[in-house]
């Protein structure tokens, strides 16, 4: 039995330092994309959740040419991205212009790297995520942000809620629609400057959509939904981790399949139920129209 | 403006005086004034692109007048008025929104605060009763996108309803309902605006859905408005004089359909100057 | 004169073949895009037309492990996982779909890195994601360009067949299923003319200019004109201007600072496809087009509907 134990949870796991750096940050992360994806996920803002880790990367090539910190790169590309996409969408739509942003980071992004010869795997990493390599002072700063974008989220919850279900009727509240939309995409661009220097683009994404999308296939409770969310996010990363350190393959893999399967056994599982029975007002409906 | 009926102004909910918009040199409402009193249920009525939703924009103070003046009930318009509640076309959610019926309606009291929401005693009190005023306690807790249009519409009002006001406006309520749940949207606005008291300006691109329980119609052509009952407003005449070109009214089965030239103008209007071939202003 | 004409098209410009290449493969690439693009951006579908580029490099990451022609990589990862995103998102408004989309495209993502890392480390394939992501349009396979041609002509022959039907059922897909037309089918046959011009851009572009071709230039498009046709011409027209306008730019860029190393082609065509597109936004603001512009969806809808009635009636 032991023997088995030790085979998936391979000694070092918990004790070696750059470990337990890995499971705090992926732990990190994990919070605040679950928290930040019930948002992403209301709104429909998938594109946008894709872009911004993505355009940031660019962000990152650049300040790898200038030699200064990527997080730096990685913040004002995201946020800068986030930024424009709010100022040039019209009624809460905005794929085109997400795609139009995105594009022109990337290309941005080619130039940078086209001046300057950034080392092959140092792309792949801030693509894909290399979990394995932080270090204890990056906990600390990737904390204290993602304290600060939860925070944010926490206040604007319920204009920001009003503002996606029923924009016209927020605005006929008092809310400025607008301004709300803005702050959400520069939090998700935020957010994305703290957790893509830890986990990749790829993972960022990955954990900003399907956790948030099985958690409303499983509750229709808004706070129960923001919980079901993170703790789909937080499981996720975990067994990724377990699977990632055991077996050597990329995380980003371990966590985009793991996190797919989970949105697949919600939705089956929605499927079955609203298959399966009717509910209690269905069934009065049904016989008040054969009466 | 044709001054048809002349009531007081004391104690009106609504007052507009000599209102018009104007959108980079395009008038878009000229001289409008009318009082609505409370209790009262007015019918918003004109053809698309009329300025039926700009109304209720100055109404709201989402959009100040180029001139007249607005008040609501007595005092100037501002936004974010609790008197004033406003019920939104309609919602567009997924099936799977986690959102229940009681968490839209409860946004109404309180989705401009900052923060998220604590329970308590009071607030779900609120909330039941407006609930029960519009008859959705059956669905109260069911997830809201899986709702019928109808039945998001009566959410909707509920919503509308949280702030206590005096004045509710509903923009185009009616136009994506099937013919029965259309009736019972007018049925359950027009018992709240007589039991409650509340004013009521509901915008409807067709009146006949309102025959039966409007007290004065408001009728909006080309930037013009005329208000009075039904009986008054909508007359040969005074439509032509709106429109600014001869049209009839024509009453058939208690139904009323008004016509100019070739084309119906009232019941369905249609823009006649753009080809299959065109896309309605794709999007971004 | 010739001073000015030489700071405009650097020595070489028009001799070197592989400009030639270039501007020819640019030019049936943006048509191609563009031409499809204009019913990405109205059906609202920008952010699959970006996942397929993902999807497609995918199924190139594995076709680099199994040895495999990179274009069936693209064709096949790009329509399996566009039907599966597709079939997903069926049932749901756009919001939805996007999320359904951003599900699949992580996933295919996913399994991209893991193949990708297989590729480094059992190949010798090294800057694999950086060729899949960025491409470039001076060094592709000249060997590809009868392949892309044979494609291109496919997607516009299967665009054109489903013009009529596909018009309807983006604009109002509850009048087209009332007038027979299979809704689902017709977006799905879309999704396979959106993969293959994605496939056939990807491939000889990269992902990254393919996305750009497939939206900016439609996006732009679609905001000078109302008439579907005539903004296919000027997004294909745009999309042609923006690629030639930015291989000549990386041509000079030759001699710019750093001396030698050149600026990538997709820097200057995603900027400039950028500034067309904010051009449209912010200086065609004359009276009628916002007046245009607010028009509510639902009316526009009606006038269609009311058109196509008339149109059959007579
Ligand atoms: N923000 C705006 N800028 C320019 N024109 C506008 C704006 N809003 C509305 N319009 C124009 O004003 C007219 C009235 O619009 P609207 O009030 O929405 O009509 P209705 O609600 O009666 O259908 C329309 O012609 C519309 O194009
Ligand atoms: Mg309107």
């Amino acid at each position: 039995m032991s023997t088995v134990w030790n085979a998936i949870l391979s000694p070092g796991m918990f004790s070696e330092s750059f470990m337990i750096n890995t499971w705090i940050s992926g732990t990190i992360v994990a919070v605040i994309s679950g928290i930040i994806g019930f948002f992403v996920v209301l709104r429909g803002s998938a594109f946008v959740a894709h872009a911004l880790p993505k355009g940031g990367f660019a962000g990152a090539a650049g300040a790898a040419l200038l030699g200064v910190n990527t997080v730096i790169g990685l913040a004002l590309f995201s946020v800068g991205g986030a930024l424009s996409i709010g100022w040039l969408s019209r009624r809460g739509r905005h794929d085109v212009v997400t795609a139009l942003i995105l594009t022109f980071l990337l290309g941005t992004g080619d130039l940078f790297l086209n001046l300057h010869d950034v080392y092959a795997p140092e792309i792949y990493s801030l693509l894909f995520g290399e979990v394995l390599g932080v270090s204890g002072v990056e906990i600390v700063d990737t904390a204290v942000l993602g304290i600060l974008c939860v925070a944010a989220l926490v206040i604007l919850y319920r204009p920001l809620m009003l503002a996606s279900v029923m924009s016209e009727g927020a605005e006929a509240r008092g809310i400025r629609v607008r301004q709300i939309e803005m702050c959400f995409l520069v939090i998700v661009g935020l957010a994305t400057a703290i957790t893509v220097p830890i986990v990749g683009a790829l993972l960022t994404f990955s954990l900003m959509i399907a956790p948030a999308a099985a958690a409303s296939y499983v509750t229709h409770h808004p706070m129960r939904a923001v919980g079901m969310s993170v703790a789909i996010a937080v499981v996720t990363v975990w067994i990724s981790i377990l699977v990632s350190y055991d077996t050597g393959l990329p995380v980003g893999f371990f966590v985009a399949a793991i996190a797919t399967a989970a949105y697949g056994l919600a939705r089956g599982w929605r499927n079955l139920r609203s298959r399966g029975r009717l509910s209690a007002r269905d069934r009065q409906k049904l016989s008040e129209q054969t009466s | 403006m044709m001054e048809i009926t002349q009531r007081g102004s004391h104690g009106d909910v609504l007052t507009l005086k000599d209102v018009h918009v104007q959108f980079h040199n395009r008038l878009v409402l000229q001289h409008i004034e009318f009082a609505i009193q409370p209790g009262e249920f007015v019918g918003l009525i004109g053809p698309n692109g009329a300025g039926k939703t700009t109304l209720l924009k100055v109404i709201l103070g989402l959009l100040t007048p180029n001139r007249g003046s607005v008040t609501v009930d007595g005092l100037p318009v501002k936004h974010g008025n609790p008197l004033v509640g406003y019920v939104p076309q309609k919602i567009h959610l997924e099936p799977d929104t986690p959102l229940r019926a009681r968490d839209l309606v409860a946004l109404g009291l309180d989705g401009h605060r900052w923060g998220i929401p604590l329970p308590s005693r009071s607030r779900r009190e609120k909330v039941d009763e407006v609930l029960r005023a519009v008859d959705a306690l059956d669905f109260a807790d069911a997830p809201v996108g899986r709702l019928s249009g109808g039945e998001q519409q009566r959410l909707l009002i509920a919503q509308a309803l949280l702030t206590q006001p005096k004045l509710l406006l509903l923009d185009e309520p009616l136009s994506n309902l099937d013919i029965r749940s259309a009736h019972e949207v007018v049925r359950l606005v027009s018992s709240i605006a007589q039991n409650q008291g509340i004013a009521v300006l509901l915008v409807a691109h067709d009146m006949n859905p309102l025959l039966g329980v409007m007290d004065k119609i408001v009728y909006l052509a080309a930037g013009n408005a005329a208000i009075g009952t039904v009986d008054e407003v909508v007359q040969n005449e005074v439509l032509s004089r709106l429109y600014g070109y001869d049209v009839e009214v024509i009453r058939v089965r208690g139904r009323i359909l008004v016509v100019g030239g070739n084309n119906e103008v009232s019941t369905d209007l249609l823009q006649p100057t753009q080809h299959l071939d065109s896309m309605g202003g794709a999007t971004d | 004169m010739k001073k000015l004409l030489h700071v405009l098209f650097a020595p070489g410009f028009f001799t070197n073949a592989s400009v030639g290449h270039a501007v020819l493969v640019g030019a049936v690439v943006a048509i191609i895009s563009g031409v499809v693009g204009v019913f990405v951006v109205i059906r609202g579908q920008s952010y699959l037309g970006h996942a397929l580029g993902d999807f497609g490099a995918t199924g190139a990451s594995a076709t680099f492990l199994f040895g495999l022609a990179t274009l069936w990589g693209f064709l096949g990862a790009g329509v399996i996982s566009g039907a599966g995103s597709d079939v997903l998102g069926h049932g749901h408004r756009r919001r939805g779909r996007d999320v359904t989309t951003g599900v699949i495209h992580a996933l295919v993502m996913g399994i991209g890195a893991l193949l990708l890392y297989f590729d480094t480390t059992m190949t010798n394939v090294t800057g694999a994601p950086e060729t899949i992501l960025f491409g470039s349009i001076f060094v592709f396979d000249p060997s590809l360009v009868p392949v892309v041609v044979v494609l291109g002509v496919l997607t516009l022959l299967f665009l054109l067949i489903l013009y009529r039907p596909l018009l309807l059922s983006s604009l109002d897909a509850d009048l087209a299923k009332a007038r027979g037309i299979p809704v689902r089918w017709v977006s799905f046959f879309f999704m396979c003319c959106m993969a293959m011009a994605v496939a056939q851009s990807s491939l000889v572009i990269g992902a990254l200019l393919s996305t750009a071709l497939l939206i900016g230039p439609a996006a732009t498009a679609v905001r000078l004109t109302k008439r579907t046709s005539l903004a296919m011409v000027w997004s294909a027209t745009i999309g042609i201007a923006a690629t030639w306008l930015g291989i000549l730019l990386a041509y000079d860029s030759y001699d710019w600072p750093p001396v030698g190393r050149g600026w990538p082609v997709s820097f200057f065509v995603t900027s400039l496809i950028l500034l067309f597109y904010l051009v449209s936004r912010f200086r065609l603001r004359h009276p009628l087009t916002v007046a245009r512009e607010t028009q509510t969806e639902s009316r526009r809808k009606e006038a269609i509907r009311h058109e196509y009635s008339v149109e059959r009636h007579s």
